[in-house]
């Protein structure tokens, strides 16, 4: 059955649905509603629900809840995460699993309320200090997020490493219709690590206090086989009429549906344009853009920052092809029509130049 | 022979890594025996601090966690609310819980959280080399108050159980020491009943300790322990801060409930 509800709600229900038993969470704009919801419905449904002091306290509350293998999330907006960020590195380095909601705004410093995607270094490059990666999700409308907050669930615990789901404001406060119908609760793993207390088994200990160096390099290692693993393995991206493509738009969450509308309008000036939206950030589809670079020769990357997947479009490609920006940052939301005009643009001077599919 | 001593058998066999003269060694035992004699290594969990006291899962034969510097009170109310059947104590520093972690602490205490904290108030920042700490008395000199703690330029020491007991969610604050038998006695009797408290849900309980640091304090251990009672005290005032009787409690039960052991033998 269709509810309607906005992307915040959404998430929260999904999250239960999945079998979030702890949220933590402290108030920002653009997420609110997620933390409001999850108040109510912690409270029903027998869950762990705290206001913290800080995002600080909320992410270590949730590294608590989810040593003892509880399912344990945390929600916050652009400033709020930088102050994850601690607790996120020690999530990785401790092997814990963990979700984390980044419904990014403008920024940075205070920045503002409004939509933006000016996170997305901070989201896939681990953020915090150390050698570390997290997955990054990323959704690009309400219905899709009952599809990712589950296998959000699903990847922090097959890993046992934080996963963020980044969206913007513009997604956690737009209201659409969505059902749960088809959620899939995570499988519960076999938990070999959690804290519960020494019954019958010899006691552990879990740090990431490593003195000694050799340790702490192997440790390191370690990490990276499993962070390779992921991008083996986790890669996930969306392809929309890209058979035919001269031009491939790159945008990813909001910004692609931004990018569908404009890539919709060029179609019926005949202007053949399809796009690659990446869902995992990281790891990224540079596969997929490589392989598309075999007959495309014009990438159009499309972000609501002063870019900053480009560099990633770009070290997939690794030379093989133009590649084109257009950003709008500080929580500016264009327009498609906007959008296609500065498209067409580009791809007319491409064709202009010579620069046709490779076939 | 009649046995007057022995090693509690959750202490396991490891040198410590502390200073000769250190408290946190003998806070460490007095844990172990505690939980020893009440049978709770089964259900306690501990939150380890950065700080000197960061090793203690080295010695510790119970499940322990390491928490960033100061977050310990938070990381124990994410594992007391999701196990409540478990009980659950972070061990903090006085720079953990008295400087960078004072937000965390502050507010576990006053959401009545159902954990310990053990806190080991040394007035310096030992593992970093003896800094100044927000319990470093005036005129003390620290590496970073080379001429003496200036309250114009470095503020006074900050009393934590004092600070704490204005909270309605506290309902156990003591302050005792390590620094002579006696004294130890006395400590080791405040963290059973800290215990025993959480088992019996009654909220929010913290155990400080004040401990000599002979390093950073440049004494030698006898004057270190002379130095708590005849200075760190008079800043420092022994004895229960604030003790709220079950009955007294505004809630039934503290969030986190109660925890499970098989009864307290340590009275
Ligand atoms: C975020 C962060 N800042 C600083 C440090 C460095 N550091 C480690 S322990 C410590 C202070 C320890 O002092 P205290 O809590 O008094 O414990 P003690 O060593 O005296 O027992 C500091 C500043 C750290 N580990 N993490
Ligand atoms: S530096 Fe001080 S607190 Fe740290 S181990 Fe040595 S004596 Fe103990």
């Amino acid at each position: 059955m269709k509810r309607l509800m906005s992307g915040n709600a959404a998430l929260g229900e999904a999250a239960v649905l999945s079998g979030c038993t702890c949220y933590f969470g402290y108030p920002i704009t653009p997420q609110n509603e997620l933390t409001e919801y999850m108040a109510r419905r912690m409270a029903t449904s027998g869950g762990v629900f705290i206001q913290s002091e800080s995002e600080i306290a909320a992410i270590n509350m949730v590294l608590g809840a989810s040593v003892t293998g509880a399912r344990a999330m945390t929600s916050s907006s652009s400033p709020g995460i930088s102050l994850k960020q601690e607790g996120i590195s020690y999530l990785a380095a401790d092997e814990l699993p963990a979700v984390i909601v980044n419904m990014a705004r403008g920024g940075p410093g205070m920045g503002n309320i409004s939509p933006a995607q000016s996170d997305y270094f901070q989201a896939t490059r681990g953020g915090g200090h150390g050698d570390y990666k997290t997955i990054v999700l990323a959704p690009g409308s309400v219905q899709e997020l009952t599809e990712i907050v589950p296998l959000a669930f699903d990847l922090a615990d097959k890993y046992r490493n934080p996963v963020i789901i980044l969206g913007d404001g513009m997604l956690g406060q737009m209201m659409e219709p969505v059902d749960f119908d088809n959620l899939q609760r995570p499988p519960d793993y076999e938990k070999d690590y959690t804290l519960t207390g020494a019954k019958e088994r010899p006691a552990r200990k879990i740090h990431s206090l490593i003195f000694d160096t050799k340790l702490q390099e192997e440790h390191n290692w370690k990490l990276f086989r499993k962070f390779r693993l992921m991008e083996q393995n986790e890669v996930r991206y969306e392809t929309y009429l890209t058979d035919d493509a001269e031009m491939i738009v790159i945008a990813y969450g909001f910004g692609a549906r931004i990018a569908k509308g404009a890539i919709k309008r060029l179609r019926q000036e005949n202007l053949k344009v399809g796009m690659i939206r990446p869902v995992t950030l990281w790891p990224f589809p540079a596969k997929a853009l490589r392989d598309m670079a075999k007959t495309v020769n014009d990438f159009f990357v499309f972000e609501m920052s002063t870019g900053q997947m480009v560099e990633d479009v770009k070290l997939s490609l690794e030379g093989r092809g133009h590649v084109h920006f257009y950003g709008r940052p500080g929580g500016v939301v264009p327009m498609p029509i906007e959008l296609s005009r500065i498209i067409a643009r580009h791809y007319i001077q491409a064709q202009a130049g010579g620069r046709r599919r490779k076939r | 022979m009649k046995t007057v001593y022995k090693r509690p058998k959750l202490l396991k066999e490891a040198h410590f890594h502390y200073c000769p003269g250190c408290g946190h060694g003998i806070v460490n035992r007095l844990l172990m025996e505690v939980i020893e004699e009440m049978d709770l290594q089964e259900s306690a969990i501990c939150v380890a601090p950065a700080g000197c006291g960061m090793l203690l899962y080295n010695y510790f034969e119970i499940d322990v966690l390491e928490s960033a510097h100061g977050r310990g009170a938070a990381v124990a109310t994410g594992i007391k609310r999701a196990r409540p059947q478990s009980l659950v104590f972070s061990y903090q520093g006085d720079g953990d819980l008295a400087a960078i972690g004072t937000a965390e602490g502050f507010h576990a205490a006053n959401r009545g959280e159902n954990i310990s904290v053990i806190f080991v108030n040394n007035g310096v920042y030992g593992m970093t080399g003896g800094q100044m700490a927000p319990t470093t008395l005036l005129d003390q000199v620290t590496t970073t108050t080379p001429e003496g703690r200036d309250p114009v330029l470095a503020g006074h020491p900050v009393r934590i159980c004092e600070v704490f007991s204005k909270l309605d969610g506290a309902t156990y604050l003591e302050r005792v020491a390590v620094n002579k038998p006696a004294a130890v006695k006395k400590t080791k009797k405040a963290i059973a009943k800290a215990f025993q408290r959480q088992l019996d849900g009654l909220g929010f309980s913290l155990v400080e300790i004040l401990a000599p640091c002979p390093t950073n304090w440049k004494m030698g251990s006898i004057e270190s322990c002379q130095w708590i009672d005849e200075v760190m005290c008079k800043e420092f005032p022994l004895g229960v801060v604030k003790e709220v009787r079950g009955g007294d409690r505004p809630r039934a039960e503290a969030p986190g409930g109660a925890a499970t052991g098989k009864g307290a033998s340590c009275s």
